[in-house]
């Protein structure tokens, strides 16, 4: 039966989530203290979590449900984006649980469904639970093993259960398969939601809307007018708690693999038929299927450690310095490299990759760098400033859009011609302070919406691209030092310069 | 703040551009042109909302105060760009004697070039805002029946001079309950046979969800007014129990019982006039769904 008081007319009603409660494993990491739980307030907030709406924290301390709402307390009051409303806080800490047990005691799943079954019953939860795994993969069998013994994992035919799991989606292609197919095993592939918070952010959604609501860009978006695509994600941070995580992981699958790589899929894919999620990940699925490495992977690959130095003002440790890296550590902090999308809209455009930690600034754009014009009418002296084309996503911070092109040079009695930008700032064009990507990706699971999440063939798709990389690094030794506060190690230049390029500066 | 006296349009469109390039940005994202028609009595708060909800939309405001008891025609300006309030431009604009029957000639050199023009009505409003001088302007119309003498005969009025494109603050107010009724709904549940809705009396935001819920469900509504603020509860009826949704007296959250269920208490803050404009300016095609209710509406 369809719900009287929704109209597709009414354009004013928000998408909120039925009812249902989300069990969290792993609370007293960061990123569930940083992200998930204020994320959760934030949609409480805003009116998007249904009446009743439950959180069960499951972990070994010894909490009652109160202390671990105290948790939850104290990470919204840090981290929430808006207000902290008493009103709001009463509302959801109704809803609060907390199960005491080890991953692997099977009584305490035994507990767990006992305690999202009551849920059911006082809160009205409606036997619709997502479990949200916010713990290390080493631990998703012993927990997925569980859930599945004790029948939590179950679909009912008028009840949902869905699954939640964050990067790293596995180190290379067999363990990303081994995961996929251990996920699978016990939820089925439309309940399984993996969060890729950068795919969540308005920005990303917008590369879609510049490129598909617009006329003027469409035409010149393949490889008779673009020279080549930069896709750069900088950090000025180091690692900084992350060693145990980050030793042995390295730049390439931290971010290479997932991010960098969705953002070229976006960039360079095809128009969708609609933006169903089927056919978007069809669309990005054949951009990724077609991309291919350099033949010399030594000349079109680079990669760097970063060394101790000076970071915006501040003296910062070198990589093999932090605390918990092994010392002769191999591990990358930045990584570049070049990839061809081998199709007829893009052949012989490069598309530069890179990502590195501890560099001069943050920042994580798109540049699409157009080709110069064929002629141009002027002495060689008035365009000698003149650089090429381009349109920048810039994905974070200050997200927007920035056009770059030529214009003359005002109060000049002779011609001059340079670069002038045009600029399209999103935040301050749209909403004052634009949801975090964790509350719109949390709200569509809950709602069961999953064209912003990347499906397993996405994720061996980016692994297959990724793993010969990282073979040849491993034999290659010791990446290079660079200077920490700057754009990383020399060698990302010659990537560029063997094909008469140039990197943007960020 | 810039203030210009016994002024023209082009010449408060000038000094608009000229503040801008002073800041040493020429360049602006406005989304859209407000334009406020205003008495002197609801302009500061009209304008002050709209400054804050340029926040969400950039856009140029344009405060229109019609002073016919002037004895000199003439137009005075106070001029705002870009401050701490916000990323917008603002213009209150005082047109004295025989110029407040020409607002539409002040303001048509200032509407932003190919940008959509919402019209705004704190107060009262033509009875045919699509007709009106300045409502011709704009593809959008928002008036406010809420802050009138008679707010029951504006609804009325409303009704009869509905165009699409034509939209009101009471319905605006009332989508946080909707969406509360709506998501009640979303699982199967018993027909509604009756509706109940509690509250101010006048207010013409109980009207209007008496009318959305008894047109949807397609029974019989009863209005009960109180004397507290806003709307107090609303009661479906069933085959089962009711599903009862009461304001509680912190006016701040609502408890909602339903059948089978236990009671729940969910935020449902009152919000500012800046809200509201926030939400009306998300979509600037016509509000259909109102369109439906208020041309259905039994007044």
């Amino acid at each position: 039966m369809t719900n009287p008081l929704r109209n597709p007319k009414d354009q004013r009603l928000p998408r909120i989530a039925g009812p249902c409660s989300m069990v969290l494993f792993g609370v007293t990491g960061d990123l569930s203290r940083k992200k998930v739980m204020p994320a959760i307030y934030d949609l409480a907030n805003r009116g998007f979590l249904p009446p009743g709406f439950s959180l069960v924290g499951f972990a070994r301390r010894d909490w009652a449900d109160e202390d671990f709402a105290q948790v939850v307390h104290d990470a919204v009051r840090e981290h929430a984006r808006t207000p902290f409303s008493e009103d709001t806080w009463k509302q959801l800490s109704e809803g609060i649980r907390f199960v005491q047990g080890d991953l692997g005691d099977a009584d305490a799943y035994l507990e767990l469904a006992k305690t999202v079954g009551e849920l059911d019953a006082s809160r009205g939860t409606g036997g619709n639970h997502a479990f949200y795994l916010s713990i290390p993969p080493g631990l998703f069998p012993v927990v997925l093993e569980h859930l599945k013994a004790t029948g939590l994992a179950d679909d009912k035919p008028d009840a949902w259960r869905r699954v939640v799991i964050e990067k790293p989606f596995g180190h290379d292609l067999e363990s990303a398969q081994a995961l996929n197919q251990l996920v699978g095993e016990v939820f089925e592939t439309g309940s399984v939601f993996r969060i890729d918070h950068y795919l969540g952010k308005e920005t990303v959604q917008n590369i879609m809307a510049v490129r598909f609501a617009n006329a003027m860009f469409e035409p010149i978006w393949n490889s008779n007018y673009v020279d080549n695509v930069q896709i750069t994600m900088a950090e000025d941070i180091g690692i900084g708690g992350r060693a145990s995580y980050y030793d042995g992981i390295g730049a390439a699958r931290d971010v290479i693999q997932n991010h960098l790589l969705q953002l070229l899929a976006l960039t360079a894919m095809e128009e969708p038929g609609t933006f169903e999620a089927a056919q978007v990940r069809a669309e990005k699925e054949k951009v990724l299927s077609s991309i291919q490495l350099p033949k010399d992977l030594g000349a079109y690959t680079a990669r760097g450690q970063y060394a101790p130095g000076w970071q915006g003002g501040i003296q910062v440790p070198g990589y093999l310095q932090e605390e918990g890296i092994n010392p002769e550590s191999a591990t990358e902090t930045f990584a570049a490299m070049r990839v061809d999308v081998d199709n007829r809209r893009w052949a012989g455009v490069p598309f530069y990759l890179r990502t590195g930690k501890r560099l001069g600034r943050r920042v994580t754009e798109v540049a699409v760098v157009f080709k110069r014009a064929p002629h141009l009418p002027f002495v060689a002296d008035a365009v000698q400033e003149l650089g090429n084309n381009a349109l920048v996503f810039r994905i974070q911070p200050d997200e927007g859009i920035t056009v770059r092109f030529g214009s003359k040079v005002p109060d000049t009695s002779s011609m001059e011609v340079r670069d002038v930008t045009m600029d399209f700032e999103y935040g301050e064009t749209f909403v004052e302070s634009s949801p975090e990507a964790y509350e719109r990706l949390i709200l569509d699971v809950l709602i069961g919406d999953p064209p912003l999440f990347p499906r397993s063939a996405e994720v061996e798709l980016g692994w297959n691209i990724l793993d010969p990389v990282l073979d040849f690094w491993a034999e290659q030794g010791q990446p290079d030092q660079y200077v920490s506060g700057g754009w990383g190690p020399h060698s990302q230049y010659d990537i560029t310069a063997r094909d008469g390029r140039t990197w943007r500066r960020p | 703040m810039i203030r210009l006296e016994n002024t023209s349009g082009g010449a408060v469109s000038a000094a608009i551009t000229a503040e801008r390039h002073r800041m040493g940005s020429p360049a602006t994202g406005m989304v859209l042109t407000l334009l406020i028609l205003a008495d002197e009595e609801s302009q500061a708060d009209a304008t002050a909302a709209a400054v804050a909800t340029a926040r969400q939309h950039p856009m140029r405001i344009i405060t229109l105060i019609p002073r016919p008891d002037a004895r000199h025609t003439q137009l005075d300006a106070e001029i705002s760009v870009g401050g701490d309030d916000g990323p917008g431009e603002v213009a209150v604009l005082r047109l004295r004697g025989e110029l407040s029957e020409y607002a539409n000639s002040v303001a048509v050199p200032l509407l932003l070039p190919d940008t959509p023009v919402v019209a705004y009505w704190p107060g009262n409003a033509p009875e045919n805002p699509s007709d009106s001088k300045i409502g011709r302007h704009a593809q959008r119309r928002i008036t406010d029946s809420a802050n009138v003498r008679d707010p029951l005969a504006a609804l009325a009025i409303r009704k009869s001079g509905y165009v699409p494109g034509d939209t009101d603050l009471a319905w605006a107010r009332l989508t946080q309950w909707r969406s509360v009724l709506a998501a009640s709904f979303d699982q199967p549940s018993s027909p509604v046979h009756h509706v109940t809705v509690e509250g101010e009396s006048d207010n013409p935001s109980v009207v209007l969800l008496g009318a959305w819920l008894g047109q949807s469900f397609g029974c019989s509504v009863d209005t009960v007014w109180s004397d507290k603020v806003g709307i107090r509860s609303v009661r479906l009826d069933m085959d089962d129990n009711p599903l009862t949704i009461t304001r509680n007296d912190d006016d701040k959250t609502v408890t909602v019982i339903r059948p089978g269920r236990a009671d729940a208490h969910l935020t449902l803050p009152r919000r500012s006039v800046s809200a509201l404009l926030a939400e009306d300016l998300r979509r600037l095609d016509p509000d259909d769904m109102y369109g439906q209710v208020i041309t259905n509406l039994e007044i």
